[in-house]
C-alpha cells in the first residue's frame, strides 16, 4: 500500500489540471507577447487564470503577478519592498518560524544594511500581538508573517496583525507568506490589510514551478529581475503559460466546495491525532482541533530518531517528512521546533504528517497500525 | 590548430619483458573504455612500441579527451600531435614554423628539435632534419633561441608513413593498466577513505569489485545512492565496478541484542570482513581492500585491526594505513570523490555506535562474546548473502 502523507511538501496534481496543461503545451503553445493569434491564445489563458485567482481572493486581476513559485514570490515581496522603500526606513519585522524563503531573504537584507526584528512565538507557534506592537517603529517598512506554518500547522492572527500594523504606521507594508494557508481557508487580503501575499501552486494540487504574488494596487515595490518587461515590468521573462493555466484551474477547483473538503481533512487529522495519542511517549506539537490548520500534524516520538522512523515507514509504503532533518555529521535542527520550545531530545524525534483531500481513513488506520508496530521495535534498538 | 592524434607514452609497462603485450593490450582496452565517455570517434593503434589515438570523426572535444585519458592508469604522458603528409621538406618546414607560431604565441622561449626517422628512405638524416628545421624556426622568429640541454620546448618530429609533430606533454596518472594484476574486493562505505583506497589499489592495475553494507531503515536509499555515486567516480579510473549491496540490518540488530555494546562496532566489522571475503571468493577476487588508517577511529587502532583481520584468509590491502586524514582528503579532492563523500547521510558504521567503544579489544574476549551469536548468525549471514544486490557501476 502506498500512503502519501507529505502534502505539506507537495501534492498530487488534479487530473483536470494536468489535462489542461497538456492541451496548452501541445496546442496553444503561443508566446503571450506575440502579436499573432497563437500569442492571443496564450494571453487568454493568463487572463483566465488571473480571473480565477482574483475571484477567490476578492482582489483585482491586475494585482496578480506570476512567479516561479513561493520562494520567488517571497523574494520579490521582501526585496522589492526593501529596495523601493529604503528612504522611508531600513527596519523590517518577521517571525522566527518563517520558511527559509523569508528567513534567508531577511538575512540577505541584513547584510545589505537593513535591520530585522524576529518575533518569538508561544508554545503553539503563534506570535503575540503585543510583541508585534512593541517591535513596530517609525522606520519599519515591512512586516512579513506567514499565514500557516509548514512544520506544525500553526495559523497566525493575520487579520488582527493587519489592523495593528496599519493603525500604528499606515505606510508600513504587510506581507503574508500564504503558501501553506492558501487552499485551506478563505483569505481576503484587502479585509486583512495585507499588501503582499505569496502563493505556490504545487501545494494546492497544481504544478511545480509556478506561483504568484498579490501586490495591492497602491503598493510600491521594485522588480528583482529585469528583461523583456513582461507583467508590467514587475517580473520579466516569458510567462509559463501552461503552468499559469494549471494554477488558475487548481485555484478554482480547491476553492469550490472548500468548506466541505476542509471539514473532511479535519476529520482525517482528528482520527490520526486520536490514534497516535494512545501510543506511549508521544507528543503532538501545536494546538489541536480547529485552532490549527487541517492538513499538518507534528508528532514527537521519544527515543526514536526521526530519520530512522521515516525510513521504516517508507518501507511500508508510507511517505512522511522528518520534522527536523538531522544526520550524524550534519546537525540541522528545525528553527520552528526550537522556537516553540520542543525539548532538545525530541528535536530529532519529530515527524510531520500532512494530509490532503485525497487522504483516506483506511490510509490513516494503516499508518497508525504501522506506527504501533514500528515504534516499539525502534525504541528497543535506539542508540545509547 | 587542431590536434588530430595523440601519442600515448606509458610508464612502467615499458620495462616488462616478454609479456609486455599483455600490458599494452590491457592499456588499449582501458583507453577504449575511457574514450567511450567522449564525444567523437577514435581509433587506437599500437605501432613499434608506441600507442596512438587517432581522431576519426570530424568533431571531438580536445579537453574532454585529455581529461579522460589522464585517468587511464599506465599512461605516463599524453602528447597531442598534428599530422602532416610528406609533401617535400620545404613544405614541412613551413608547416613546422606555422605550428610553432600557433602553439607558442609568446616567442621568448628556448627550443630544440628532436627528429626521428622511422622511415629510413627519407632523404635527410635525423641530424640534418634537426639542423634544417631549427634554422627555419630561428629565421622566422628573431626572439626565439636554441637550448640543446634544457629547452623550454622540445619539438618532436617523427617521420613515419605520415609525419607527426608534437611538443605539448600532458602528464598521465602513471601506475599500471587495470586488469594486469588480478581483482580485489573493496569494502566501500560512504566515507572519504574507502574510495581513495580503491583508487590507489586500482592504480597498480588491480580490477576492483566493491561491497556496501546497507542497513535500512537506519540508512536511507539516499545513503545507498551516495555509495553508487562514489563507485561511479572510482569507476572513471578503475573501469566498471560490480557493486554488491548487502542488507546488514538483521545481523547488526542481532549483534546489538546479544553482545556488549562497546564491542558492537568491532564485531560488526568482523562480520563485514567475513561476508566481503565470502563474496570475494565467489567472484574470483584474490584480496580485500579497506580504507583503514591506524588510529583514525576506535575500530582502527592496531589492536582493533588485529581483531578484525583475524577473520580473513585473503590478504587485506590497506593502502591508507600510514596516511593522515588530511593527506587522504587531498587525494579524494584530486580524484573527485570528496564532495560526494561529505554528503550528510548516515552510513552503516555510525549508527548504534557506543559512546565509548573499546579501543584495545582482546581477541579472546571478542571470540567469547561472539559465541552468544551461535544460534542464528550463520543463518542471518546466509540470508544476507542470498539477498546480495549487484549493481554494475560504469
Amino acid at each position: 500500500m502506498e500512503v502519501y502523507l507529505d502534502n505539506s511538501a507537495t501534492t498530487k496534481v488534479f487530473p483536470e489540471v494536468a489535462e489542461l496543461m497538456t492541451k496548452v503545451m501541445l496546442e496553444d503553445y503561443g508566446n503571450p507577447s506575440s502579436l499573432h493569434f497563437k500569442g492571443v491564445d496564450g494571453e487568454n489563458y493568463i487572463k483566465k487564470a488571473k480571473e480565477q485567482i482574483a475571484k477567490v481572493l476578492k482582489v483585482q486581476e491586475k494585482e496578480i503577478y506570476f512567479t516561479s513559485g513561493g520562494t520567488e514570490a517571497d523574494n520579490l515581496a521582501i526585496i522589492g519592498c526593501a529596495m523601493a522603500n529604503k528612504r522611508a526606513g531600513m527596519h523590517l519585522i518577521t517571525t522566527r518560524i518563517e520558511h527559509p524563503a523569508v528567513l534567508e531573504t531577511m538575512k540577505y537584507l541584513e547584510k545589505q544594511g537593513f535591520e530585522v526584528t524576529y518575533l518569538p512565538v508561544d508554545k503553539y507557534g503563534q506570535i503575540r500581538l503585543e510583541d508585534l506592537k512593541a517591535a513596530m517603529r517609525r522606520d519599519t517598512i515591512l512586516v512579513s508573517v506567514m499565514h500557516t506554518n509548514n512544520e506544525i500547522g500553526a495559523v497566525q492572527p493575520i487579520a488582527e496583525a493587519g489592523v495593528l500594523i496599519k493603525s500604528m504606521n499606515p505606510r508600513c507594508l504587510f506581507h503574508v507568506d500564504a503558501v501553506q494557508g492558501f487552499g485551506k481557508c478563505r483569505i481576503w487580503p484587502k479585509k486583512m490589510m495585507v499588501d503582499l501575499l505569496s502563493v505556490s501552486a504545487h501545494k494546492i494540487h497544481g504544478p511545480k514551478g509556478i506561483g504568484f504574488l498579490y501586490v495591492g494596487e497602491k503598493v510600491k515595490i521594485l522588480p528583482i529581475n529585469y528583461g523583456g518587461g513582461q507583467q508590467k515590468g514587475m517580473r520579466s521573462g516569458t510567462e509559463n503559460v501552461p503552468a499559469i493555466a494549471g494554477l488558475g484551474l487548481a485555484t478554482q477547483m480547491i476553492y469550490s466546495g472548500l468548506e466541505a473538503d476542509v471539514e473532511y481533512i479535519y476529520k482525517i487529522r482528528e482520527t490520526f491525532v486520536q490514534g497516535v495519542s494512545l501510543m506511549e511517549g508521544i507528543t503532538v506539537n501545536g494546538k489541536s482541533g480547529k485552532d490549527t490548520s487541517c492538513h499538518v500534524v507534528s508528532v514527537s516520538f521519544a527515543g526514536v530518531r526521526s530519520e530512522v522512523l521515516l525510513h521504516a515507514l517508507e518501507d511500508k509504503g508510507i511517505c512522511v517528512s522528518a520534522g527536523s532533518a538531522c544526520a550524524s555529521n550534519h546537525p540541522q535542527t528545525s528553527e520552528t521546533l526550537k522556537a516553540i520550545g520542543v525539548e532538545k531530545h525530541l528535536l530529532d524525534s519529530t515527524i510531520r504528517f500532512s494530509f490532503s483531500v485525497f487522504t483516506t481513513m483506511e490510509e490513516i488506520e494503516y499508518t497508525l497500525q504501522a506506527l504501533r508496530e514500528i515504534v516499539p521495535v525502534l525504541r528497543k534498538y535506539s542508540r545509547h | 590548430m587542431t590536434f588530430k592524434a595523440f601519442l600515448i607514452k606509458y610508464a612502467e609497462i615499458g620495462v616488462k619483458g616478454r609479456n609486455r603485450y599483455i600490458f599494452e593490450d590491457a592499456l588499449v582496452q582501458q583507453m577504449k573504455y575511457a574514450l567511450k565517455r567522449c564525444d567523437g570517434e577514435f581509433s587506437i593503434r599500437k605501432e613499434q612500441g608506441r600507442i596512438y589515438v587517432d581522431v576519426v570523426s570530424d568533431y571531438y572535444d580536445y579537453d574532454e579527451v585529455v581529461e579522460n585519458l589522464s585517468r587511464v592508469f599506465g599512461i605516463s604522458h599524453i602528447c597531442p600531435m598534428i599530422q602532416l603528409e610528406d609533401e617535400g621538406f620545404e613544405k614541412l618546414g613551413k608547416d613546422i614554423v606555422k605550428y610553432m607560431d600557433e602553439a607558442y604565441p609568446d616567442k621568448k622561449i628556448t627550443f630544440k628539435v628532436n627528429a626521428r626517422r622511422a622511415r629510413k628512405n627519407y632523404p635527410l638524416t635525423s641530424m640534418e632534419i634537426n639542423q634544417a628545421l631549427g634554422g627555419m624556426i630561428l629565421d622566422a622568429f628573431p626572439e626565439i633561441s636554441v637550448d640543446v640541454h634544457n629547452p623550454d620546448v622540445l619539438l618532436s618530429v617523427e617521420i613515419r608513413e605520415h609525419i607527426y609533430v608534437y611538443s605539448i606533454v600532458v602528464p598521465g596518472p602513471g601506475g599500471m593498466p587495470i586488469g594486469t594484476a588480478g581483482k580485489a574486493m573493496l569494502l566501500l562505505s560512504g566515507g572519504i577513505d574507502s574510495p581513495v583506497a580503491g583508487y590507489m589499489i586500482a592504480k597498480r592495475g588491480v580490477k576492483i569489485d566493491a561491497v556496501y553494507f546497507h542497513a535500512p531503515p537506519y540508512t536511507s536509499e539516499r545513503a545507498k545512492q551516495k555509495v553508487v555515486d562514489l563507485a561511479k567516480e572510482v569507476a572513471k579510473y578503475a573501469g566498471p565496478i560490480y557493486l554488491h549491496v548487502i542488507n546488514f540490518t538483521d545481523i547488526q540488530m542481532y549483534i546489538y541484542e546479544k553482545c556488549p555494546h562497546d564491542e558492537l562496532t568491532i564485531i560488526m566489522r568482523r562480520y563485514m570482513m567475513k561476508i566481503a571475503e565470502m563474496i570475494a571468493k565467489e567472484t574470483e577476487c584474490i584480496g580485500l581492500i579497506t580504507g583503514e588508517s591506524i588510529g583514525q577511529v576506535a575500530s582502527q587502532t592496531m589492536h582493533s585491526l588485529a581483531v578484525t583481520n583475524e577473520v580473513c584468509t585473503l590478504p587485506v590491502y590497506r593502502p591508507l594505513i600510514g596516511f593522515d586524514k588530511k593527506d587522504i582528503i587531498e587525494i579524494s579532492e584530486k580524484i573527485g570523490t570528496y564532495e560526494t563523500s561529505i554528503l550528510p547521510f548516515e552510513d552503516c558504521c555510525t549508527i548504534f555506535v557506543a559512546k565509548h567503544p573499546v579501543t584495545k579489544p582482546s581477541l579472546a574476549i571478542i571470540k567469547k562474546h561472539e559465541t552468544h551469536l551461535e544460534e542464528k548468525i550463520d543463518e542471518l549471514v546466509q540470508t544476507a548473502l542470498d539477498t546480495d544486490e549487484v549493481i554494475i557501476v560504469r
